[in-house]
């Protein structure tokens, strides 16, 4: 079709001099009739979407605007927030310990550690958050002391140490780390066996080449991985309403179980998750750009 | 076959004597019996599989051995000899041994998230603990004795092969080896830029470097080495000058293994 565009004189024009450029090439564009549809069913549906959220009135954009920035919200809000950060953040911790456990050469400490990522991916999150919630069911008191009947040397009440918070953290955050776990371990894999020889017969050990040399290079693989686990998590806190934990979910349903305006106050929460995760998406993509420096470019 | 070196000093960096090591059911090394003397350049030459790099490897101590002896400045690699016995050395131990040792990789090996500079510092501030300053001055130096200080500030993935290979081996003296080994230098170079790399590695050998070198470049290894080893199915076969290995081969093997390599010349 555009065969006989390579005349013999846009050849000229390209081996002539630099200074002068070649001109642009006319080429009638190619209908393209499906395309055009596809799009016109995308507007259509797009303008339908818009119309209904401005008509429809049971929306109440009215009571969403009131209750946006309304104390109890926000006090979820913030609620939510920590709460990511502090799970992720467990998440990450463990989860680097049990990749490098998963490395070990020891069969005993990879098992071990296969069996944790096993056990806490294969049970819904839900069941282990409700599950740390009733700890005190199985364990009604916590110690620090010698196992199997010995002396306990610190012994606490688990009633009280099993706040709703911490039965969140603990869900959540053990949770993520059987995640995390597989998502380092492929981003340590992916790095070069050729990284770590050198680095060893520089005379790094084992942990210092892990830190220095191998996790930087993993991270270029790690961290869009672990930025869609952010996101999931700020998602998945929402789960911690069932513990009676008052975030952001939990701080909606509080108000519309009293006021029975259930739509705009879900609408309320859905925005800031909106918000939220557009921002994380956001600095996201700022660290990735951090860590790909080197890359090929 | 060792008979011909009995004149030379008693003193030896490297000393291997009977080194067996198997992969799995694939034996690789089948006795290696071989000596490098301070400031001595020693090239490996045999075909692909013949052991040789295995054999580099195991001076470096990135690869265990199963049998027979080896040291490198006259301790057991790996290992340390408490009360007539052998125990191996705790990691931080085993560390601080290769740290003495240079390696160059056939495939470079950079640290591909560090610029040119960031990889020459970076085992001296970390593992010898030097301060960053005399890091950056001794590595300075170096970069400019290998022609490379320009590109201070370059990352690897903008480097040819060639410039890699000359900041790898800036990196590798940057620990001050007394010994420094070269795994196929050139192998993974484009036949142009294999010329840069070995004119660098020759100054090494001029300034009186120990150098166990494992290559393909017979021509090479003739103007530089000391001592030429050809090695074939996991042993030595022959060890000589290189003029009486590549002209005056002893063995059928040695022969017919020169004779191919100078054809392909």
């Amino acid at each position: 079709m555009s065969a006989s565009l390579t005349t013999t004189g846009g050849v000229a024009a390209f081996a002539s001099d630099a200074g002068r450029a070649a001109a642009p090439r006319a080429v009638t564009r190619r209908a393209r009739p499906v395309r055009r549809v596809a799009e016109a069913l995308v507007l259509v549906a797009a303008l339908w979407i818009a119309w209904t959220l401005v008509t429809n009135e049971f929306f109440h954009w009215d009571v969403v605007g009131r209750y946006l920035f309304d104390g109890l919200i926000l006090s979820g809000l913030r609620l939510t927030l920590l709460l990511t950060v502090i799970c992720m953040a467990v998440g990450c911790v463990f989860g680097l310990v049990l990749a490098v456990m998963q490395l070990s050469s020891s069969p005993v400490i990879r098992r071990a550690a296969g069996g944790y990522v096993w056990f806490f991916r294969a049970t819904p999150v839900l069941v282990q958050l409700v599950f740390w919630f009733n700890l005190a069911a199985i364990f009604p008191d916590i110690a620090i002391g010698i196992p199997f009947g010995g002396p306990k040397f610190l012994s606490v009440d688990a009633n009280v140490l099993v706040t709703p918070f911490f039965a969140a953290v603990a869900g959540l955050g053990l949770h993520e780390a059987a995640y995390m776990a597989e998502i380092i371990r492929g981003g340590l894999n992916s790095v070069d066996r050729g990284q770590s020889e050198a680095a060893t017969s520089l005379g790094f050990g084992r942990l210092r080449m892990l830190w220095r040399i191998v996790l930087p290079q993993a991270m270029s693989s790690i961290i869009p991985t672990t930025g869609n686990q952010v996101i999931s998590m700020l998602k998945y806190t929402s789960l911690a309403s069932v513990v009676a934990l008052q975030e952001l979910l939990s701080s909606a349903q509080t108000i519309y179980s009293r006021t029975f305006e259930v739509i705009p106050l879900l609408l309320v929460a859905a925005i800031w998750y909106l918000v939220m995760t557009s921002i994380l998406s956001l600095v996201q993509r700022r660290i990735e750009r951090h860590y790909a420096r080197g890359a090929a470019r | 076959m060792t008979a011909r070196f009995t004149d030379t000093p008693p003193s030896f960096l490297v000393e291997a004597k009977g080194l067996r090591k198997s992969f799995g059911a694939l034996e690789v090394l089948k006795g290696i019996d071989l000596t490098v003397a301070p400031g001595e350049v020693v090239c490996i030459v045999g075909a692909s599989g013949s052991g040789k790099s295995t054999f580099l490897r195991c001076i470096n101590d990135l690869e265990k051995f199963d049998a027979g002896e080896l040291t490198v400045d006259g301790e057991p690699v790996g290992c340390e000899l408490r009360n007539g016995r052998l125990h191996e050395l705790s990691p931080a131990a085993a560390a601080a041994r290769r740290a003495r040792i240079g390696m160059v990789f056939q495939h470079f090996n950079l640290f591909p998230h560090m610029t040119v500079l960031e990889n020459i510092i970076e085992a001296p501030v970390q593992v010898l603990r030097r301060r960053k300053a005399d890091s950056i001055a001794l590595a300075m130096a170096l970069l400019e004795r290998v022609g490379m200080h320009e590109r201070r500030d370059a990352y690897p993935s903008q480097l040819s092969g060639g410039q890699k290979q000359r900041v790898a081996i800036a990196r590798a003296l940057a620990m001050e080896p007394r010994l420094m080994l070269f795994d196929e230098p050139t192998s993974a170079l484009d036949p142009e830029l294999v010329g840069e790399v070995l004119a660098v590695m020759a100054d090494l050998a001029e300034s009186g470097m120990t150098m166990v070198i494992v290559t393909h470049q017979i021509l090479y290894a003739r103007d530089i080495a000391h001592k030429m080893i050809y090695m074939d199915g996991g042993r030595v076969i022959e060890q000589g000058t290189p003029a009486e290995l590549i002209q005056n081969p002893g063995n059928e093997r040695t022969k017919t293994f020169m004779a191919n390599v100078m054809r392909t010349h």
